[in-house]
């Protein structure tokens, strides 16, 4: 097995065990107090309103989107490092096949990997700092790097099928 | 539908007793079944849930202007129920295709597992067990509750689940080491490498699987960047807006809301669907690249079979998105789409099928 392969496919061995890692973790101890605490607030802000208090109605509602905020982020990031992952150990199956000198071969794993991380990281960190920039700036990144590899990626299965 | 010979060097690679018979069965089954439950949610479920939805919220709206809280409350306890039982079921769905991805992921790399035959095969075995109990549990937590749970809030269904979970990781984890083991160059001797073949089927499979990922990651990106934030601060703002109308007793302009919400709910809906099944499928499509060697048919059938696979994988997220535009008669060539894809992916575990009934009684004429 050659450098590249090996990066890809220990890499994405690795991620795919911290994803699944930290999507149990995120199932047992997380996730059931979070849709309690998501549907808690949005029956509340219903509940509040029927009672005359909209003040308290708006505040659920608020609360709800914060909660909500967060959810979709924590899952996101637990499937896409097991997907993201899965797609290496895949391209590292196959990498033999891409058409270029084993260098480049070489930094495009690099992308791959340090994108796969890059990109769920960015995307778990906005839910840490919310608005600042540096969680979505590397969350762009990540997925720009990503993107990069799988086009070079394709380019050179496409060379080397010609 | 002629067949060919197989060819003698594969035969150590998918024997009887391999682990990698067991994973490439095991994971076709499980996507295809995955995919099947999916299609079958799609078309049964999923729009009733949707409209189950709106109405509960409607009925909120009334409540509320009624002033009736207790009403509310009822109402939101029976909303839990409808969006835990759609919840759930998209969740088995992914979650039994992504275990049978993980298991075809697998079986690619058992030439680089150094473990004895007999540890590869009961990880095989633990993973599979895995990847089926974990849909399984998921499945059953709308159904089951927390019904005779020790738990108040965990149910006997979601046990399940995180045990699967936990048998899956347990089951990577020694994968890991087979092939830690491997990287240092201890441990036996790895298995024989796939076999490689050059044909029309393999490399189509891989280019376009490569092309479908491509296209999934790049609409993704644009969505992320152009749809999600807005989307998520205009349901916030349909939400303040319905609770002010039913609180001013005005039901017309609630109701709009509620329209409104809908509306926004399948907008992220289908575009969420059409970036990560457009994904899936291309995932799928390089992963069956690899296996074509052992599906045992003619070129022309192999063939044909790519061809319905990748046409299915273009048709089912381009029609998801088209459902905003044209409604049930896109969702309905989505859902058609999918069943390409499941006919294409039956096929090709007919063939697997046949490449093993076949090797199995060449080995039992040698014996």
């Amino acid at each position: 097995m050659n450098g590249p392969r090996k990066l890809l496919i220990f890499g994405g061995v690795a991620l795919a065990t911290v994803g699944m890692l930290y999507g149990l973790y995120y199932a047992v101890f997380v996730e059931h107090q979070t849709l309690g605490s998501m549907g808690g607030s949005l029956a509340g802000s219903f509940v509040h309103a029927a009672e005359g208090r909209l003040p308290e109605a708006h505040g659920a509602i608020d609360t709800y989107a914060a909660v909500k905020y967060n959810y979709v982020r924590q899952v996101d990031v637990h499937s896409h490092w097991i997907g993201l992952a899965m797609l290496m150990i895949v391209m590292g199956a196959a990498f033999d096949r891409v058409g270029f000198s084993e260098r480049v071969r070489f930094w495009i794993a690099i992308a791959f990997l340090t994108g796969s991380v890059g990109f769920p990281l960015g995307v778990i960190l906005q839910t840490v700092n919310r608005g600042s920039v540096f969680p979505s700036a590397l969350a762009i990144a990540g997925s720009a790097l990503v993107i990069l590899a799988l086009s070079a990626a394709a380019v050179g299965f496409a060379r080397q099928s010609a | 539908m002629a067949s060919r010979a197989i060819p003698l060097a594969a035969v150590p690679t998918f024997g009887p007793k391999s682990a990698r018979r067991l994973l490439v069965f095991g994971g076709l089954a499980l996507v295809a079944a995955g995919m099947l439950f999916g299609d079958i949610f799609a078309v049964f479920v999923l729009h009733q849930n949707a409209r189950l939805q709106g109405e509960a919220l409607i009925a909120a709206t009334r409540a509320v202007a009624a002033r009736n809280p207790t009403a509310v409350q009822d109402i939101f306890e029976h909303l839990g129920g409808t969006l835990e039982d759609r919840g759930t079921k998209v969740d088995a769905h992914v979650h039994m295709i992504d275990a049978g991805y993980l298991a075809l992921l697998l079986a690619l790399l058992q030439p680089f597992v150094a473990l004895s035959t007999s540890r590869k095969k009961f990880l095989a075995t633990l993973f599979i067990a895995g990847g089926l109990l974990l849909p399984i549990g998921i499945f059953l937590i709308h159904y089951v509750g927390v019904a005779y749970s020790p738990f108040p809030v965990i149910g006997w269904g979601s046990i399940v689940a995180d045990s699967a979970g936990a048998l899956l990781i347990i089951a990577l984890l020694g994968e890991a080491w087979g092939l830690w083991n491997y990287a240092c160059g201890r441990g036996s001797a790895a298995e024989t490498n796939f076999p490689q073949e050059d044909s029309w089927s393999r490399r189509s499979l891989l280019s376009g699987g490569t092309v479908l990922v491509l296209l999934g990651f790049l609409h993704g990106a644009w969505y992320a960047a152009a749809d999600l934030y807005r989307q998520e601060a205009q349901e916030a703002t349909i939400l303040h807006a319905m609770v002010d109308d039913a609180a001013a007793k005005n039901l017309p302009g609630a109701a709009n809301e509620v329209m409104n919400l809908d509306n926004l709910s399948g907008e992220k809906a289908v575009n969420i669907a059409a970036h990560s099944h457009i994904i899936e499928f291309g995932v799928l499509a390089i992963l069956l690249s690899f296996i074509q060697p052992y599906v045992f048919l003619s070129e022309d059938w192999k063939r044909r079979w790519v061809k319905l696979l990748l046409a299915g994988s273009l048709i089912l997220p381009l029609f998801v998105l088209l459902e905003l535009k044209f409604g049930l008669v896109a969702g309905g060539i989505a859902d058609l789409g999918g069943l390409m894809v499941i006919i294409a992916l039956i096929a090709m575990l007919v063939g697997v099928l046949r490449y093993s009934g076949s090797m199995d009684a060449s080995l039992g004429d040698g014996r």
